[in-house]
């Protein structure tokens, strides 16, 4: 399935978009100031992108075959449950880990 | 005494830097992991973490790459996983944007979530450091974090293939997600935008190409300045 990608294209597109952002104000911007209203909508950027994409790899899994799995929903419940509760990304990724573990080695 | 200053301010960033450690290391080997797995090889896979530097772009491109998901689709899902740089270069400007083009370049290369959490925190935390001081504490911080990362993706290219299956590695991915999402939920704006995007994105799930992950992410964004705007009033 790779193998029919421009595998490099997308590295360095990707590398040259991701530096185009880093260095969009840095370096072209200087001092000028961003509209307010730009600036409250990247600022949501991350808290949407990321949901978005995860939310249906936990609902409908690719390795199930797009079946929802019990074993990973508790993990991803868990893991957020933890997050949000602790504030901890090691907590979070821990707890989910160990669900995951938990399930593959559980005897019965 | 200008030069020792402009030392010790790397050595400091160094030092403030070396904490995040725990968060690279297993990050980048998962990265390494994943991307082997997906079918990326070992030089790849390193170009990748060398080339794009950006932790959670890299694991959305592999993703959807894994997916089948058209090229174009490929790139810009990835790049709007990475707007929030454009937030840090704007944010980072008003210290770093005298310096000279090259050096403002390397910032910009190196301009990632934890240099940025460190360097901003510290220019706050101290007002009356120079630029050449801001500079090099700039630097000292990329130190322990940026270089590790390339390293720790060989790491995890190289150890992937002994993982077994039935660990369900597939969900390694979205766990971190989940991990790194539910603490940044500090208030009722960030909430609405998740929520939003979540709903969003399984409702548009049937679009093609992945364009739901899009048309989710701006539904949540937009959700949540309109909350922030609401509630700040």
């Amino acid at each position: 399935m790779m193998g029919d990608y421009p595998i490099w294209l997308i590295i360095f597109g990707l590398g040259a978009g991701s530096f185009g952002l880093r260095f969009l104000f840095l370096g072209l911007v200087g001092d000028r100031a961003m509209p307010e209203w730009v600036l409250r909508h990247l600022r949501y950027t991350a808290v949407a992108v990321l949901p978005a994409l995860v939310a249906p790899l936990v609902l409908w899994p690719s390795a199930t075959g797009g079946q929802p799995d019990p074993t990973r929903l508790i993990a991803a419940a868990a893991a957020f449950i933890v997050g949000y509760v602790t504030k901890s990304i090691y907590g979070a990724m821990g707890t989910g880990a160990a669900v995951m573990i938990g399930a593959a080695y559980w005897p019965f | 005494m200008a030069r020792a200053q402009v030392m010790s301010s790397f050595w400091r960033g160094v030092r403030d830097g070396i904490p995040f450690l725990m968060v690279i290391a297993p990050f980048g080997t998962l990265f390494g992991v994943i991307a082997t797995e997906a079918g990326l090889n070992v030089f790849e896979t390193l170009g990748f973490s060398v080339v794009v530097i950006a932790g959670a772009a890299q694991f959305t491109a592999i993703q959807l790459m894994s997916e089948n998901t058209p090229v174009v689709v490929v790139l810009v899902s990835a790049l709007a996983v990475n707007l929030r740089m454009a937030m840090y270069s704007a944010s980072i400007t008003p210290h770093l944007g005298p310096l000279p083009l090259w050096k403002r370049a390397f910032v910009a290369y190196f301009l990632v979530d934890q240099t940025y959490a460190g360097a901003a925190l510290e220019y706050e935390k101290r007002p009356d450091m120079g630029l050449a001081e801001k500079f090099s504490y700039f630097m000292g911080i990329a130190m322990p974090i940026c270089p590790p990362w390339y390293v720790f993706t060989l790491l995890g290219a190289y150890v992937g293939e002994a993982i077994p299956a039935e660990l369900g590695l597939d969900f390694a991915l979205p766990i971190a997600f989940i991990a790194m999402i539910a603490p940044a939920l500090r208030t009722g704006a960030h909430r609405a935008a998740a929520l939003t995007a979540t709903l969003a994105a399984l409702g548009c799930a049937w679009l093609p190409w992945n364009l739901g992950l899009i048309v989710a992410a701006l539904a949540g964004m937009v959700v949540g300045a309109e909350v922030e705007r609401r509630t700040q009033r």
